[in-house]
């Protein structure tokens, strides 16, 4: 016991030390001029890159016109908020994004983690592998692949409407891609089809690492199977679950744009149409810089929005957090 | 007596449960692979069959009629080889760059002596939750006179936040006696990250290499955004993209005939299926080499430290 005590009391310290940071003298600064050079570089790439983009901003209260430019355009206020703000259409791109967005993050979690733990569950090590190795494929196949083999599936003679027909619920092909109702769900599946196996490797991973005495103990105990899962499996991956979640709260917004691009047709547009969508429209096909971007702003904000809140909630439910 | 029959039923019990259990487990994963595989399956079955004949539907994972002329179609365009060339360029010198600045950029804010290691971190922390969206970027990339330009996909991703990060944590995790007597010896910085850092990461540097380059291998939205009226920068995934829209567009019509071609017969879907399976050939061929470089990367990536 004080021999732990006293490691750790020496890894703190020495933490304390590392941490320490050094004073800033001519005599460091020299000794550390490569460094300090490369730094400045890697500062004024991310300055152009990341950080100029953000004085674009200034179109949304602009009539922007290439010809003015961004310093001679016409200052219009929040005209162009209000513009948007009254667009029916716009507030359907949002009701899609958030909509499509939820769904995709809920279901993703709820089928990875099931996965990880049904796959944890396969105790011959060659079937495990085969299926986890087949089970993150689609990952690495882009969304054009994967829209590709979902028109498909999803053809007047693809597999799914051929079941459908044998099992006799349809007569004739349907076809799905003309239903706003069934324009959700098909992402969602898309999505966990592509999803499911990577996401899952991280739980995996955490399952792996839960102490095996626990479960031995547990089934000393006469615990089931279910018990087994919910008494500490569960416990044991919850701080990743709740860290992931939090990650990716902030990309609610950003669930959505390539599928839905892709499949956007006039019978669906309302249901499938997102922000992305409705920015690359109204900016690039209509020309209207400003427009986009104030519906760009939109979307930041509301991000970054959502992961304070949820690192709000996070912090005062007394779980991990993000900062 | 009744006792241990008590016990024996309570086994038999949990044996049937058991059983149960992996027989459903078996079931849910044979299920899981089939819904992931058949779909991929199908569509490479579609992609050697005629034309015409795909039209009819019932195709499932062997062609009824085999022929190769959707391939040679998807091959012969002159978009594609182009778009090939660019691609294959774009994913190698790409990947390159970004691999060697962000090692750059990760040796740097590693050192624990640096004198401006958190600022420099939090600099490039802050541009994963903050950016200016797709107008204003498109607008800065006009002005750089980017657009148009094969540099478009090269230069302005090259460095991430994550992946900087990610090899940050990977190059903490080493030991700093390594290096003692490298500078004992009067070793610079650099030499210090090429001799010494650099062997070590090696599992690091494949990981983020492979997220990097299978990242160019799939985009596409750049070359439209950037690159539409450039037809010697598109590339494969956007080619895809435009034989998939017209497809879409196509397929109430083009149900019937198809177009002739050496007494064989293509069609939207056929050459649909042809570039998609073309498109992900390379991948899907490398990926069982490379899968274990994927895994080792969300496991030091995912888990934020």
């Amino acid at each position: 016991m004080s021999r732990l005590g006293s490691a750790s009391g020496y890894r703190r310290r020495k933490r304390q030390q590392e941490n320490m940071r050094k004073e800033i003298t001519w005599k460091e600064i020299k000794y550390q001029k490569t460094l300090i050079i490369w730094a400045i570089l890697f500062v004024i790439y991310g300055f152009i890159f990341y950080y100029l983009p953000l004085g674009g901003w200034l179109m949304a209260f602009q009539n922007y016109k290439a010809k003015t430019g961004l310093f001679g355009s016409e200052f219009v206020g929040l005209s162009k908020f209000k513009w948007l703000f009254n667009d029916e259409s716009f507030w359907n791109t949002v009701r899609n994004t958030l909509g499509m967005g939820i769904i995709n993050l809920v279901t993703s979690f709820i089928m990875a983690i099931v996965f990880a733990i049904l796959l944890n569950e396969v105790k011959s090590t060659g079937p495990k592998k085969v299926v986890q190795t087949i089970s993150y494929l689609p990952h690495f196949l882009s969304w054009i692949v994967v829209t590709g083999i979902l028109q498909d599936a999803l053809s007047s003679t693809g597999i799914i409407n051929e079941v459908l027909m044998k099992v006799g619920i349809l007569d004739q092909p349907f076809n799905f891609f003309l239903q706003p109702k069934l324009f959700w769900p098909i992402v969602a599946f898309a999505n966990l089809w592509k999803e499911t196996g990577w996401n899952a490797i991280i739980y995996l991973a955490a399952i792996t690492a839960i102490d095996p005495e626990l479960y031995e103990a547990a089934e000393i105990d006469g615990a089931g199977r279910w018990q087994k899962i919910k008494n500490i499996t569960l416990p044991g991956i919850k701080s990743t679950i709740m860290i992931l979640l939090l990650m990716n709260a902030g990309n609610v917004l950003n669930a959505g744009f390539e599928l839905q691009y892709l499949l956007e047709n006039g019978a669906i547009v309302d249901w499938s149409r997102t922000i992305d969508i409705y920015v690359l429209k109204w900016g690039v096909s209509q020309n209207d810089f400003s427009l986009g971007t104030a519906a760009g702003i939109f979307k930041s904000v509301v991000s970054i929005g959502i992961i304070v809140v949820a690192n709000e909630l996070a912090k005062r439910t007394g779980e991990e957090r993000l900062f | 007596m009744i006792n241990v029959n008590q016990t024996q039923e309570k086994r038999s019990k949990v044996f049937n449960a058991n059983t149960a259990f992996y027989v459903f487990n078996a079931i849910f994963m044979i299920a899981f692979v089939i819904i992931t595989l058949y779909p991929v399956l199908n569509t490479l079955a579609i992609s050697f069959n005629d034309g015409t004949d795909a039209v009819r539907g019932g195709i499932h994972l062997i062609p009824r009629k085999f022929t190769l002329h959707n391939f040679a179609v998807v091959f012969r365009s002159q978009n594609m080889i182009q778009a090939a060339i660019v691609t294959v360029g774009r994913t190698a010198l790409g990947t390159l760059i970004a691999l060697i600045l962000n090692a750059l950029l990760a040796y740097i804010v590693s050192r624990k002596d640096f004198l401006f290691k958190s600022e420099l971190s939090l600099f490039w922390v802050i541009t994963m939750y903050v950016n200016g969206g797709l107008i204003p970027v498109l607008l800065l990339y006009k002005n750089l006179s980017l657009t148009g330009t094969f540099w478009v996909y090269i230069i302005p991703g090259a460095v991430s936040a994550f992946n900087m990060l990610v090899m940050r944590t990977y190059m903490l995790g080493i030991p700093e006696e390594l290096e003692e007597s490298a500078k004992m010896d009067g070793a610079g910085y650099f030499t210090i990250f090429l001799k010494i850092i650099s062997p070590l990461c090696k599992p690091v540097y494949a990981t983020v290499a492979l997220f990097v380059a299978v990242g160019h291998w799939n985009s596409w939205f750049d070359a439209m955004l950037y690159n539409r009226m450039k037809i010697e920068n598109t590339t494969l995934q956007y080619e895809l993209m435009k034989l998939l829209s017209s497809a879409m567009q196509q397929s109430g019509t083009a149900t019937g005939g198809g177009n002739a071609v050496g007494g064989n017969t293509v069609t939207p879907i056929t050459i649909r299926s042809a570039a998609t399976i073309a498109t992900m050939a390379p991948i899907v061929l490398l990926y069982p080499f490379l899968q274990r470089y994927f895994v080792t990367g969300l496991t030091l990536g995912g888990v934020k430290g």
